[in-house]
Formats: C-alpha cells, structure tokens, sequence
C-alpha cells in the first residue's frame, strides 16, 4: 500500500477517533475496577436500589411512550406540512434540549403553583409524587423523540401518502395506513432514546419529584443519594448498572435500526 | 370528461400552468408530453386534488370537482416512482381502497385476485414491494389504482423506469386496460413511440401553456 496524503489524512481521522473511545474506555474502566463485582451485585441486591431501579424502568417506560404519542403527529406536521411561522416552532421544540435540566425542573415547579397547575393538581397530584418523575423525564425525552421523529418522517417520501389520499383515504387515514407503518423504525429508535435520555434524567426529577427514598427515588437519584452520604461503592455500583442499561439500548436501536 | 378551465399555477413569481383550458373526452387514451419541469407533473397534482389551483377550475363529467378532496374525485393515480407503500403486500396494496371503503372481505378476495390475474402478478400477492422487480411494480401499482374503480387513470411517466423489451408488453396492457375498464386515461411521457403507441389524444406542454397535437 502506497502512504499518500490521503492515507495519512485516514490515519489521523482514525487516531482521533481511537483516542476519544480510548478515553471512555479508562473512564469506564476506572470506575469498573474501583470496587469487586462481589460488592456490586450486594448493592445491587438492596432492596432501596431493587426499587429504584423498578421504578426507573417503569418511568422511564412510560416517558418513552408518552413521548412517542407526542412525537409522531408533531413529527409528522414538522416535516409534512409549511406554515407560517415554522422556523420558530421547529427552534421552540428544541428549547428542552438546551435548557440547563435544572431550570426545566424549576420551571415544572413554578407552573404548579399557578392557578392552571393547581387545577390540573387537583384531577393529578405531580409535585413530589411518582407521576412528578414520569412528566419530568417526558418533557425533556420529547423534545428527543419529536427530533427523531421529524427526521424519519423527512426522510420518508411523502408520495406514497399522495397516492393513499387518491384511494379513499383522509389525511389521517393516510398518516395510520400508510406513513405510520413505514415508519416503524423510526417510532422504536425515537422509543429507545427517549427511554435512553428518561433513564440519564436527573435535575428536573430532584427540583420537581424530589428524592425520597422509596417513593421517588429513581437510578439517577440514587447516584446522587450514595455520593450525598460518602458512599462512593453504591454509587460506581449503580452507575456502572446504569451504563449497562444504555449500552443495552443503544444495541437495541442499533438492531431496530435493521431489522424492523 | 375531463375539462380543465382556465387553470393557472404559480409559485411566487414564476407561472407554471397559464390559463390552461383543455377539454379530454370520455373513455380518451389522452397523451401528454414536454420538456422535464415545464408542469406536467403539476397539472396531474391538479386534477387528481393533491395540489390547488391558483386559479381556474377542474371540471370531472360536468362536475366541479375544484375544492373537493383527491378522494372524493374518482380518479387513480400512478406517479412517477409508483409509490407503493412500504411493508404492506401486494395483495394489500390492490386491496387498499375496496378495504378501507368498506367492502367486504369476500368480495375484496375476490376484486384483488381478478386483478392479479389480469396483471399476471397473482404469484406476487404475498410480495413485499422491496422483493418485486420494475414492471412487477408497475402492474401492482396500476392494479391497485384500478381496484379502486376510478373512471379516470393518470401516469406520470409510469413506463420511464423498463427497459427497452419491458415496455412495448407494458404498453400493450395499458392499452388493453384502458378499453377493459373504459377509461379515460392522461398519460404523461417524454417518448415518443410511446404517445403514438397509445394516444387517442396527443397533448404538449410548452410554456405553460397546453396544446393539442394532430396525430401524425
């Protein structure tokens, strides 16, 4: 093999590359090797972190498919349909993205003090309550789910909706016989990183749900709990647990990706 | 009939369709040819409803048909890339519209078999349509736009992606479709053997502008 100077450009793309994942790799593995598997799994076994992690796959579960329910018309208007104004919605869809995870909490907390929040508090309690985690976990995962969403739609040629508009079908007829199905692989990957970002939410569940063990008290949670009162062991114990799950997710979206 | 009066189109300031009026009769084989972007494919969008006019009126046996939905116009549609819908099979494809028009299960069997078999695509019903080749998608698309029983079939170039051999069989089945369903057909294409194949009626689209061509 000749070393041209695009071989050599390769070459430093590549060891870019190898020094990020090199990177993670210590990072994860510095906190693998900080205590035994022996210790981990007795953490593990607790019956605060056996609830904790119940309730963080319960929560974020049902995050994930509220925002879906959310994600797939507002996907679908985003990328079908040109209206006044649509550059600045598309921007304000965005906003719980880069809000900092604080203020969406501290902004959940506000709202339900209000005259409206009080009125939906009565019908459903949220602050400080299990359902307090579940909205908080979803308001920041459907900002994701809508992102993933618009761009599979987009992605997606709007003609065979056209010729379905000719064959009887209305235009929601259109979006559940036609459009949904095609875009399957989309709803389960917006599914999996909406779950992916409920499970790594923390600041708007502690500022809104707060963290009270055996009752709010989700993985995140946890982490900050241990790490609160010195016990570091519980908290790499945890979090490596927690890292577990997002590989999990990632090679489940990855194979959807594939095979749906 | 069709009958199209007075139809403009315009996106800002360039006019695409200018005051287009055309009259097509029943049961016509209707050829339409131009050059690539001159509105062709815009005056079908027109007809069948998927697009408004920015002025001017469409006019179906008579009836003003201008603001009424694609579905309410009894036209069929096969666009260029045929469209067919992704991960449903070919049997639901050709059943698509008797299904959702409520008819019933029986009967529906019924209409997609004699379909596929005047298509010859009856092996394929249980195909998806990744695993069908050009002109299997071809007869599936024209299938499912006749079993919806329109009394007009517009073609956006629906033979553009056969071959050479493909498409002299597949002109010889729009031919024979055309008087089976007594139909009248708009045909959009940029061949020319294929509009003196198949046109009763030969039209071109210059400058926005449709005019009717003698037959040589």
């Amino acid at each position: 093999m000749t070393f041209n100077r695009s071989n050599l450009c390769w070459l430093a793309l590549g060891l870019i590359t190898a020094g990020y994942l090199l990177f993670w790799a210590l990072l994860l593995g510095a906190t693998a090797t900080y205590s035994t598997p022996e210790s981990w799994l007795q953490v593990l076994m607790s019956p605060e972190i056996r609830h904790a992690t119940w309730l963080s796959l319960v929560t974020c579960s049902l995050a994930a498919g509220f925002a879906l329910l959310l994600a797939v018309p507002v996907g679908y208007l985003m990328s079908r349909r040109e209206f006044c104004g649509k550059s600045w919605l598309d921007a304000a869809l965005d906003i719980p993205i880069i809000l900092p995870p604080l203020v969406v909490g501290l902004c959940l907390l506000i709202f339900f003090q209000t005259r409206i929040g009080k009125a939906i508090e009565m019908a459903i309690p949220f602050t400080y309550q299990l359902s307090g985690v579940v909205l908080a976990q979803f308001v920041v995962a459907a900002a994701f789910a809508i992102r993933t969403m618009r761009g599979t739609f987009q992605h997606l040629s709007a003609r065979p909706e056209d010729v379905a508009l000719t064959l009887c079908c209305t235009r929601f007829q259109a979006l559940w016989h036609v459009a949904l199905p095609a875009a399957r692989r989309g709803m389960v990957a917006a599914f999996c990183i909406a779950w992916a970002r409920s499970l790594g939410e923390f600041g708007p569940i502690l500022v809104f749900a707060g963290a009270t063990r055996m009752k709010t008290e989700v993985l995140p949670t946890t982490v900050w709990l241990e790490l609160s009162v010195g016990n570091l062991e519980a908290a790499v114990a945890v979090s490596l647990f927690m890292v577990a799950l997002a590989v999990l997710v990632l090679v489940a979206v990855r194979a959807t990706g594939e095979k749906v | 009939m069709i009958q199209l009066d007075h139809i403009t189109w315009k996106t800002g300031d360039r006019v695409i369709l200018a005051d287009v009026t055309i009259a097509i009769p029943a049961n016509t084989y209707a050829v339409l040819m131009g050059s690539t972007g001159c509105g062709k494919t815009t005056l079908l969008e027109i007809l069948c409803g998927l697009r408004s006019p920015t002025s001017g009126r469409v006019l179906l046996d008579g009836v003003d048909v201008t603001d009424l939905e694609p579905r309410a116009r009894g036209i069929g549609y096969v666009p260029q890339d045929l469209a067919l819908f992704p991960g449903l099979r070919v049997r639901e494809q050709i059943g698509f519209a008797p299904k959702l028009r409520g008819v019933p299960p029986e009967e529906l069997n019924q209409r997609v078999n004699r379909l596929a078999e005047q298509f010859g695509i009856a092996p394929l019903l249980d195909r998806l349509p990744d695993l069908l080749s050009g002109g299997e998608k071809q007869r599936v698309a024209l299938a499912r736009a006749l079993a919806a029983q329109p009394k007009l079939l517009l073609l956006d170039e629906p033979l553009s992606a056969l071959d050479e051999s493909m498409r002299a069989e597949a002109v010889s089945l729009l031919q024979r479709v055309q008087s089976e369903h007594s139909l009248t057909v708009l045909h959009v294409t940029h061949s020319s053997s294929e509009a003196a194949a198949l046109g009763h009626l030969h039209l071109r689209m210059n400058g926005g502008q449709l005019e009717v061509e003698t037959k040589a």
